[in-house]
């Protein structure tokens, strides 16, 4: 079959064809089913464009996608985003993952790079990423989500997209070994409660945790999505703290260093905390809550006509699997349960879809989801509530996308 | 360090032992790392002063070293940025527009050296000496009132200095494993 055909090519094509049948069957006397396989429509092509008259390209060492597409992420000095209303499913492809690095992306020569584990630990050690590579590997799919995405959107309605307004998150499968394995083979020392994880980059990032709380989970990733990482992603180690927000997890990480209690780092003080109304802020806010957004329509898409529409969008939660996900096209008067496409997977984007009949009329669409701990996304006034509109990270509120009676999507800001 | 205590007891009574589930298994993978392979990286300095190199620096030194090599991108006085601005807003926190900087945010003055030792100035970083970064902390705090000018930094000195916010951060609620946002 061919693709992109325009309807009218397709009509005429469609045309000739069953003229052809006709004559075919009454000129041999044979049925029409034995005559369709060596039928090859007239194209509208000149041959030479045509891909079935002309041979097509070779085979390649490293793909690429087709040169018709064109998603890409919306780059700035120190970040870029996911164009989460173009993808779908729930993996994000490596080249789109979105970015934030804090003094660009380095240039690592994976022979040169070394893992340090050491502080209160039994026996200090050195890792080659190679070496890393002989431990017993680990794979998960999971979503990282930056505590900035959708920072902008406190006090106002900011993003015109949904990759403006929620592209610092995606979902990779990430592959490496559990840190737990690697502090087997050091050895933790009773006082050893936090570790702070190190960057070779030029912000030599640092972030200190609590071990335990993330012990079970946490990976020293060396692939991302089947390959080595990403250069953006950390290439060629980076931390994956699953759930907890994405600047913990630590990339081109070189270094491990077992410690009594939190570095206070300027990353886990001056940034990354969230000042309340008070003025006192809150510290070592980890897990990413439940989230979710709609991606289609979403901002600066238009639906063409009235009629149906599939509404669809992506759901997560740091603390767990996402069990349910509600959409409202009323503006949150009303809500309607939409379908989870599998698999749904603990602290991983999660795709949800529900049919719409769009009557023309203006309508604002929100999406709610709802976590295995019971926990429901809050609407921008419950949160603000509780938060002011200072804290700048951790915004988990729902989005609102209007629709205007041309079909034009856009972004509201509802509290 | 109080935080450090508080979350330490919180927590004591899961210890590491929980980690190794069973005999565990005998890699032979890595190497046991020297004090030089670790001495060069373990630049980190903490709260209580661990980690601070020896050297010192004065307020004098500090405001020549920031002319020249911090001014551009946070204002000759560490107001104007363009880039984070350093100096000032005190008293904004809970206010409709919070200023936050060294002076009106950071719980630590052992974080700025920290700070500026590994990741500053931008374009270079990881350039400045010992003495140099002391200076460029005794200078950015006595411009935020929190020194006086004669003030000398050095290993000793610099963690029994007190910062204004010192008191300005709570842990996130069951330890950041949870937000208060549950409607
Ligand atoms: C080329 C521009 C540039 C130069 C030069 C520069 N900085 Fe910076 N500085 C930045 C940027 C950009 C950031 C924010 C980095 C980030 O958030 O990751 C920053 C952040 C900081 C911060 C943290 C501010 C906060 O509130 O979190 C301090 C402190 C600082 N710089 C001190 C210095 C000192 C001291 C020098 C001189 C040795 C210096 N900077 C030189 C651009 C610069």
């Amino acid at each position: 079959m061919r693709a992109k055909k325009s309807p009218a090519s397709k009509s005429k094509q469609s045309l000739s064809r069953r003229h052809f049948l006709l004559g075919a069957t009454s000129l041999l006397g044979v049925t029409a089913s034995q005559v369709l396989l060596p039928v090859i429509p007239a194209s509208s092509q000149p041959a030479s464009q045509d891909p079935m008259r002309v041979p097509g390209g070779p085979a390649s060492v490293y793909g690429r996608r087709s040169v018709h597409e064109q998603a890409q992420r919306l780059p700035s000095a120190t970040r870029s985003l996911t164009p989460l209303q173009d993808l779908h499913g729930i993996i994000t492809p490596s080249a789109l993952h979105f970015e934030r690095h804090h003094n660009g992306v380095p240039l690592i020569d994976p022979a040169q790079h070394r893992l340090l584990i050491h502080g209160l630990v039994e026996r200090p050690m050195l890792f080659q990423v190679d070496e890393l590579k002989l431990f017993p590997a680990v794979s998960r799919l999971g979503f990282i989500e930056c505590s900035g995405n959708t920072g902008k959107e406190w006090k106002r309605a900011h993003g015109k997209t949904a990759q403006e307004t929620h592209g610092l998150t995606s979902t990779s499968e990430w592959t490496g070994v559990m840190l737990k394995t690697l502090l087997e083979q050091t050895g933790v020392k009773p006082e050893g409660l936090w570790l702070l994880a190190e960057g070779s980059d030029a912000a030599a990032m640092t972030r200190s945790f609590p071990v335990e709380a993330i012990i079970d989970e946490a990976v020293i990733c060396y692939a991302q999505n089947g390959e080595p990482l990403r250069p953006e992603q950390g290439y060629p180690l980076r931390l994956l703290l699953p759930g907890w927000e994405g600047n913990t997890n630590i990339k081109w990480v070189r270094r491990l260093k077992l410690i009594p209690g939190p570095a206070m780092t300027r990353e886990e003080t001056a940034k990354y905390t969230d000042l309340m109304p008070d003025g006192v802020a809150q510290q070592f806010t980890f897990v990413m809550e439940a989230k979710s957004v709609i991606t289609h329509p979403s901002g600066n898409q238009r639906i063409p006509k009235p009629g149906f529409v599939e509404i669809r969008g992506l759901a997560w939660s740091g603390r767990g699997a996402i069990t349910a996900v509600e959409v409202s096209v009323d503006g949150g008067h009303t809500w309607r349960t939409a379908e989870l496409q599998g698999p749904v997977l603990p602290k991983c984007h999660t795709r949800f879809r529900l049919a719409w009949q769009w009557d023309g009329k203006e309508a604002i669409l929100q999406s709610r989801c709802i976590d295995d701990t019971g926990y429901r996304q809050p609407t921008l006034q419950e949160l603000v509530k509780v938060r002011g509109t200072n804290s700048y990270y951790h915004n988990h509120a729902i989005q609102s996308w209007k629709v205007l009676e041309n079909g034009h999507v856009e972004n509201v800001y509802i509290r | 360090m109080k935080i450090g205590r508080i979350i330490g007891f919180a927590i004591t009574g899961l210890c590491f032992g929980v980690l190794v589930q069973g005999e565990p298994i005998e890699f032979e993978i890595g190497q046991t790392a020297t004090q030089e392979d670790i001495q060069g990286w373990n630049i980190d300095v903490t709260p209580n002063g661990d980690g601070l190199p020896n050297g010192q620096g004065s307020v004098d030194e500090g405001a020549k070293v920031y002319a020249a090599k911090c001014a551009g991108c946070h204002g000759p006085t560490g107001v104007e940025g363009p880039y984070n601005r350093l100096v000032g807003g005190q008293g904004s926190l809970g206010t409709d527009r919070p200023h936050k900087t060294v002076g009106s945010y950071w719980p630590y003055a052992t974080t700025l050296f920290d700070y500026i030792f590994r990741a500053m100035p931008l374009t270079a970083p990881q350039s400045l000496s010992a003495n140099k970064v002391y200076a460029l902390v005794a200078w950015i705090l006595y411009r935020n009132d929190i020194i006086d000018e004669n003030m000398v930094l050095d290993r000793f000195t610099l963690p029994t200095i007190h910062m204004p916010n010192r008191h300005g951060f709570q842990i996130s609620p069951h330890m950041g494993i949870s937000l208060p946002t549950s409607p």
